[in-house]
């Protein structure tokens, strides 16, 4: 799962990112939705979405209602679609609540990451010089630990729970974003057109805004989502661990804990929140790849 | 003189970033008229884009060394606080690029760009400003202009994006436009359209162009006159029909044999220059073309030479022009 994390994707800069003219966001749209696989990948993450909002009207049963007589039964069960676990409580009803927590972790901490490493990196990129290094050398702290170790390290040092997690992870998404930011930022900077910009006497407020930021957002937005999936993962990891959300929350990697000791009992019930891990990191994978290619204007 | 409108004093340019220092530029002078049409022409690493970028100051300021003056209508370019600075890019001079693909921001259409141009020199209403981007798009010759301006640049073609850009220039009407290798990049037959577009241009707005090459052809098309340069120094300068007819450089004589003309027939060998030119950061003591110049004599290698005027408005950085011209009679013979 670090991998993802590590070994950061050579981005190609920009052929088109964010910007105010008219037409991009529609041409992207377009293109995207001509892409079979990105929008398997978006359907079925509305749809995990649409469960994650509507889950108290959806679900068939109170996901933390309990009864030691109906343990582990196996899925197909009558009134029990996908089986009980080892608390006798309905699986798929704490499988779409638990949608509601893997959604939270996978997005928020990437947000808050994209926010603060992305101006961290643009800010870096930008100056150029001493200030650059001064800023990288410091992210780069970060970066010399394994994303699972820090997140786990972080976790444990701020105390289990929800919102530690959250900090945690958006902590470990700081230097990657950030630095993908500062070599996007440092390759923009010396195109021509910022320098025709600098030409035509626009000042350095002007270039940052205008010509840099149009130009760097989208790839460094781009390279965020593809960390959703990966930000999902170290949050299941992380409650698997118990240092994430706490029992009796019905969080996936949580509940994949707590159903181990039923892997012999029941292996199938036992392994579909994993299943649902794998569904939604790969989807948000996908379509990560997708807005990458929709993106590239030159095409 | 009134009338001159760039006026550059002994400009050295010296970058100080590597391990030792780079002088690119080792001291030029350049008197340009007002409406008048300038060509420097060199070979790569000669010093004549550093110049070029040194009348914007877009050089990098930390890394680079500058001594001498600069001069463009009456005002000084190096000592411009950088509010006045931000008006003189654009406003006073402009600059176009070399390839039009890099120099326009892919993400904006050219429209808002040129725009965005007038907007920053100028209070205008958005529309206003829209409707100066359109008529430069028809002033330098943008078929179906209307729709060009809501183009992004890749949907351009070479020439188009080059027109594009030359337009983005002359937004805010400056009255030096700065060219650097502008037709480099495009198709043969684009690249007389666009000279000619200049030189149209230069005509009708009464502008002052500079403008790098390396391509003798182009400079004759456009230029008044021509200043070679090479290791930084502009070894001859004159008008652009003396510079051709009666060059009295060897290095000016060698670029003008070592050209693919009508007349070079089938079978019959290229002249080149021999060796290479000369490192920047280490140059040889007296003339720098000295080394590879068929005329050097000790003379030429004891001290650099003094810019000696060998016609009128015709100057030449060489001790040996009588014996150049020689050299140029055998040669054609």
């Amino acid at each position: 799962m670090s991998a993802a994390l590590e070994g950061s994707p050579a981005l190609p800069v920009p052929a088109a990112a964010p910007s105010q003219a008219t037409g991009y966001w529609t041409s992207v749209w377009r293109r995207l939705r001509r892409d079979p696989v990105a929008m398997g990948a978006a359907i079925v993450l509305l749809l995990f979405v649409l469960a994650a909002i509507l889950a108290p009207y959806i679900a068939p049963a109170d996901p933390y209602r309990s009864s030691m007589l109906r343990r582990l039964r196996p899925i197909g069960t009558a009134g029990y679609p996908l089986g009980t676990d080892e608390l006798g409580r309905d699986m798929l009803s704490r499988l779409i609540f638990g949608a509601r927590y893997s959604l939270l972790m996978g997005i928020t901490p990437v947000a808050l990451a994209f926010g603060i490493g992305g101006t961290i990196g643009i800010v870096a990129g930008f100056a150029g010089g001493r200030v650059n290094t001064a800023m990288m050398r410091t992210i780069d702290i970060f970066y010399a630990f394994p994303s699972v170790l820090l997140a786990v390290a972080l976790s444990g040092a701020l105390g289990a729970g929800f919102g530690n997690a959250l900090l945690s992870l958006t902590i470990v998404f700081i230097p990657p974003i950030a630095r993908i930011a500062e070599s996007v930022t440092t390759q923009v900077r010396s195109r021509d057109y910022v320098e025709a910009a600098r030409a035509s006497g626009a000042g350095a407020l002007t270039l940052l805004r205008v010509h840099v930021l149009g130009n760097v957002l989208g790839p460094i937005f781009v390279y965020s989502t593809s960390l959703i999936s990966v930000s999902m993962i170290l949050a299941s990891g992380l409650s698997f661990l118990g240092l994430g959300v706490r029992p009796p929350e019905p969080e996936w990697g949580l509940m994949l804990n707590t159903l181990r000791t039923a892997i012999y009992v029941q292996p199938w019930v036992a392994a579909l929140p994993g299943l649902m891990i794998f569904i939604v990191s790969i989807s948000f994978n996908l379509l990560s790849d997708g807005l990458r290619s929709a993106m590239d204007v030159k095409q | 003189m009134s009338d001159a409108l760039v006026e550059v004093r002994d400009l050295k340019v010296t970058f100080m970033g590597g391990a030792r220092p780079v002088r690119a530029v080792d001291g030029v002078d350049l008197t340009l008229a007002r409406g008048e049409v300038m060509a420097l022409i060199g070979e790569s690493g000669s010093g004549k884009s550093v110049t070029l970028r040194q009348l914007m100051r877009l050089n990098p300021e930390r890394k680079t060394h500058v001594e001498g003056s600069i001069r463009v209508a009456g005002e000084d370019v190096m000592g411009l606080s950088s509010a006045r600075l931000t008006h003189y890019r654009g406003a006073e001079a402009a600059m176009i690029f070399q390839e039009p693909l890099l120099a326009l921001d892919p993400v904006y259409t050219v429209g808002a760009q040129i725009t965005e141009a007038i907007r920053r020199h100028e209070r205008v209403s958005k529309a206003d400003a829209r409707a100066r981007a359109l008529a430069l798009f028809e002033r330098v010759r943008i078929p179906s202009p209307e729709r060009r301006l809501d183009a992004y640049p890749h949907e351009m073609s070479g020439g188009m994006r080059q027109r594009a850009m030359i337009a983005l220039a002359l937004a805010c009407r400056p009255k030096l436009l700065l060219a650097d290798e502008p037709t480099t990049a495009l198709d043969a037959t684009v690249q007389i359209q666009i000279l000619l577009l200049l030189r149209e241009l230069q005509r009708d707005l009464g502008l002052s162009i500079v403008f790098v090459t390396h391509d003798l052809g182009a400079a004759v098309e456009v230029a008044d006159r021509i200043a070679v340069m090479y290791a930084g120094r502009i070894v001859e300068e004159g008008t652009a029909r003396d510079l051709i007819r009666t060059p009295r450089h060897p290095y000016t004589i060698g670029l003008l044999k070592s050209r693919a003309h009508g007349a070079l027939s089938k079978g019959s060998r290229l002249e080149a220059i021999p060796g290479s030119p000369p490192d920047l950061a280490n140059l040889p003591p007296g003339c720098a073309f000295a080394p590879r110049c068929p005329l050097a004599a000790d003379a030429c290698r004891a001290a650099a030479p003094p810019a000696l005027d060998v016609g009128p408005g015709h100057r030449a950085r060489c001790i040996r022009t009588e014996d150049a011209a020689g050299l140029l009679m055998t040669q054609a013979a």
